[in-house]
Parts: structure tokens; sequence; C-alpha cells
């Protein structure tokens, strides 16, 4: 019962991944485009393979997830208690919210040039470009989870006897979790985008290898098979990240009190 | 024998079930909201005692301003003008919605206004367990609120309104949302633990027959703006149930009161 239940989850998403991967190898063996330009799912594989035999793989996942998850982890410090204080001090909210709203939808790519500038071409660059692609999000996810907390659970909150921190221990922080978690979770899409973005710019000799060096290499060499394989690689990781980490999070958060979607 | 008081015409009442000063004290309490030509009166000069152990039942049409009645007395809401009198602490506040917090268990929502007042652990334990016992939730103590029928969610939050200690209760239809059955039962429960720990509970519903099965006296209110516009003293002895003839008799006399009141209010 539970097995044929997945099954029936996963099957139509593994015959759409079937169906393109088929309309790309009969695009390749129609030499639409020239084989340098159009490889085919196996050359592009064979790529895959000897890369992962030298260890390029493996070294660019973690080199470039060690830089996301630091740069993540400045903007959830940082997020954080900005989107706390913009929703429980007018003040602030008047002075930075719209600053925050701003940054939110400026693409984080820009950044990468006064990083550069400022911090030179190495890793702090790449981290401070993720930070400031990510941290309006975690804050801004703040503000609109603590704004939905239902003004029943406030009043019962003051009802019971609890005011200042304690009503933001135990009540107004608690309510606003799953919120804060969306936030968090889109928070890591826009760093995972910047880390991108800024990897692909920044060249230095010293810099470690990580996946946006690998796609520029795929470039600078005019190796395609290369460029797909890193362009699926990051694919890969993002949509790992968020179904080994955010998805099973969100879901337990969502089980707990019986929130929709929690069966999906 | 059923015996029915006859209302009283004076709407400063003196009725106290125990010696001593009343529990709660409303002193020409007015509610305005907002201000200028927009500004709506909720309530117009209210005054009321409640006397300790005393179960006052108000009940009035939609829109009276029941509810802001009792966020004054909780302590919610601040008059705009006259006096709010409570004695013995916060009063605990009971709501048509549980209101119970979803990422806690049934027991840790009992369990939060001992933490709120720095109970040492152990005895938290022993006294949530004992609540939960006393509204017949110790078989769920470890389930979610929403895994609870509507009826023991409100078992949940009575149990934490006791938690609190506080010698007022105060009460906004919290049986409004649940079935006549479970309803019956609730009453039951209600009416023993009050009067074994002598609390002074003012009850609002619109459910006149709930308020005489329950109450020591029913407040009526009339609306718009909310202001007292009767008192009937229930002087059927207890236990009652909610289908004693003398509970619908006096339901009957307190409704044909409200209708009048209705009346007036529609023809203005």
């Amino acid at each position: 019962m539970r097995v044929t239940e997945r099954l029936r989850r996963v099957v139509p998403g593994l015959c759409a991944a079937a169906l393109l991967l088929g309309a790309w190898q009969l695009a390749a063996s129609l030499h639409v485009r020239p084989a340098y330009l159009l490889p085919a799912p196996a050359d592009v594989w064979s790529t895959f393979a000897a890369q992962w035999r030298e260890g390029h793989v493996t070294g660019a996942v973690s080199t470039s997830l060690g830089r996301g998850g630091v740069g993540f982890a400045l903007a959830l410090l940082i997020g954080t208690p900005l989107g706390l204080l913009m929703a429980r001090v007018a003040t602030v909210r008047l002075a930075v919210g719209s600053l925050v709203a701003a940054l939110q939808s400026l693409p984080s790519v820009v950044w990468v040039v006064p990083g550069l500038l400022l911090l030179g071409p190495g890793g702090a660059t790449i981290v401070f470009v993720v930070v400031v692609g990510a941290f309006p999000s975690v804050a801004l996810g703040a503000v609109a989870a603590i704004e939905q907390t239902p003004p029943l659970l406030v009043d019962v909150g003051r009802s019971l006897g609890a005011r200042g921190l304690a009503l933001h221990r135990h009540v107004l922080l608690p309510a606003a979790l799953p919120g804060y978690l969306a936030g968090a979770r889109q928070a890591w899409s826009f760093a995972w985008r910047s880390l991108m973005a800024a990897e692909l710019i920044t060249q230095s000799a010293d810099l470690g290898l990580g996946l946006g060096q690998l796609l520029d290499a795929g470039r600078q060499t005019l190796d395609m098979s290369l460029s797909i394989m890193a362009i699926l690689v990051i694919l890969g990781v993002g949509v790992a990240v968020d179904g080994l980490v955010f998805s099973p999070l969100t879901r337990t958060v969502n089980r707990r009190r019986g929130l929709g979607g929690a069966r999906a | 024998m059923n015996r029915v008081l006859a209302p009283i015409a004076a709407l400063s009442p003196a009725f106290t079930a125990l010696p001593g000063p009343p529990a709660i004290r409303l002193d020409a309490v007015s509610r305005v909201f907002g201000s200028g030509p927009q500004a709506v009166a909720a309530l117009d000069r209210v005054s009321l005692e409640v006397g300790r152990g005393e179960f006052v039942c108000v009940v009035g049409a939609s829109g009276c301003g029941k509810s802001t009645l009792l966020a004054l007395i909780a302590g919610l809401d601040r008059p705009t003008e006259g006096r709010v009198e409570v004695e013995g602490g916060r009063p605990a506040l009971m709501f048509q919605d549980a209101g119970l917090l979803p990422w806690l268990s049934v027991a840790r929502n009992v369990d939060l206004p001992l933490r709120l007042r720095r109970v040492p652990r152990a005895e938290r334990v022993d006294e949530v367990e004992r609540l939960l016992r006393l509204v017949h939730l110790d078989a769920v103590a470890d389930r979610r609120p929403h895994q609870l029928s509507g009826g023991m969610r409100q078992r949940v939050a009575l149990a934490r309104a006791l938690a609190q200690h506080s010698e007022v209760l105060l009460m906004d239809e919290p049986f409004a949302a649940v079935d006549a059955i479970t309803r019956d039962l609730l009453h039951e429960d209600l009416a023993r633990i009050a009067a074994e720990r002598a609390m002074s509970v003012v009850f609002v519903t619109h459910n006149v027959r709930e308020a005489v099965r329950l109450g020591d006296r029913v407040l009526l209110l009339g609306s718009r703006p909310g202001r007292l516009a009767g008192e009937f003293e229930v002087d059927i002895p207890r236990p009652r149930r909610i289908e004693d003839p003398a509970v619908g008799a006096l339901a009957l006399r307190i409704t044909a009161r409200l209708r009048e009141e209705m009346g007036r209010h529609a023809r203005d």
C-alpha cells in the first residue's frame, strides 16, 4: 500500500525526466548542432565519470556547499534578529523595512563588483554576495510569520500571564516558526543562486574549485559537455539540500501542528 | 416546587454568594472605539458586581458588547470611562475557540500557566496530572490539540484556566461550537468544579437556557451601546439539568424580555 502510493507519486516525475532525456538524445542523434555544441547524454555522463574519478566533482560540491553553508548561516544570524526587530519595533520597520524589501528584489550578482573591490578576489567576496543575497528573505519571512500570529493566541498568552520576553518565548516565536522556516527555505535558494553567480565571476589562482568555477572551466575550454555536467550537478545539489534538509524540517513542524499540507 | 424570582428592577445588585467584598466590581464603565463621528460606543455606563463564589451569566444579542465586557474584566482592554476592580489577581479566561497552542501537547498547554508562574517542575507534573484527571483527559496528555475533538479542546482550555489558580473565571461563549450532548457533560463538569473551588464566574453566552442552567444570576445586556437591560435571579435548586421545566420556564421569560429589548432597538 505504502510502496504503491510512493510509486504513484514518483512515476509522473520519472516519465517527464525520461521524455526530456529522450528529446535530448534525439536532437543529438540528428546532429541538430555539431556534437561539440550539443553532446549526447552519454558524452555528458562520461565527462561526469572522468571528473568524478579525478575527485573534481566531490571537491567542487564540498567547496561550494561550504561557502554556501557559511553564507547561509551568516544570513540567518543577521536576518533573524533583524526580522524580529522589524516585526516588533515600529521605528525599526519604518527605518529599514523598505530597504530590506528593496534588497530582496535586487539581483544579488550586483554585489560581486563592490565585493571584489573591497574584499579582493577570494572566498570572502563569494560569502559576502551569498549573505547579502539571502538575509532579506530570512528577515522578511520572520516579519510575515510574526504578523500572521493569530491575535487569539496573543490574547491567550497575555491572559495566562505572559508579558514581554515570556510572551515572545512562549507564544510569538513558536507561533512564527512555520513562516520563519518558509522564509529560510527561500533564503537558501537565493543563497545558492548568489553563490553560483559569485563563483562564476570571481577569478583567482588560489581560489578553491567550486561548482561555479567548474562551469567557468567549461566556458574557457569550450567544453559543452563539462558545462552541462556542471549545471546538472548544481541543480542536483540544490534539489538535494531542499529535499534532505528543508522539506523534512517543514513537514515535521507542520505535522506536529496539524497544519495543511502535512499529508503532502 | 419551582420557585422563580421576578426580575429585579434595580441595576446595582447587592447579591453575594460568599461574605466579603465582591470579586468583580464595575462602576459606570463605558468603552468607546474610535473617535469623532466614527466613534462606536460598545458599552455605556455598565455597573455590576459579582460576589465571591457567584456564577453570573451574561446574555445578549450578537454585537451587544459581551466580549468587550469580558476583555475589560480580564484586563486585556481598558475602559474609556469608569472603573473596573477585580479581586484575587489576574482572572482566567476561556474563549469560544479553545485557543490552545498548537505546537504544545495537551499536558504542556495545561503546564504553561504554571511555568509562567515559575512553579517548580516536580509540583507542575503533579498538578497537570491532577487537572487533566479533573476534566477526564488524563488519557490524552501527550496528544496535540489538532488530534482532539472540539469538546476535548474546551476541556483542555478549562484545565489550563484552572491551572492559573485564579479565583475569577471569565468565559466567552466557551461551548457555542460544541455539540449538545458534549455541552451537557461540560456543563456538569463546569458546575461541579466552579462550586468545589468556590470560583467567581462570569459566563457570556447567547444561549438563554444555558445561562439559566448554570448561573446564580443572569444579566441581560442590551445592544448598541451595550448596557444592562435586565437582571434575573435563578433560584432553581442544584443539581439542575438543561431540560428541567423550571429552567425552561425562566429561560422563556428571559427570552421574552430579550426580544422586547431587540424590538425596541429595531424601532429606533
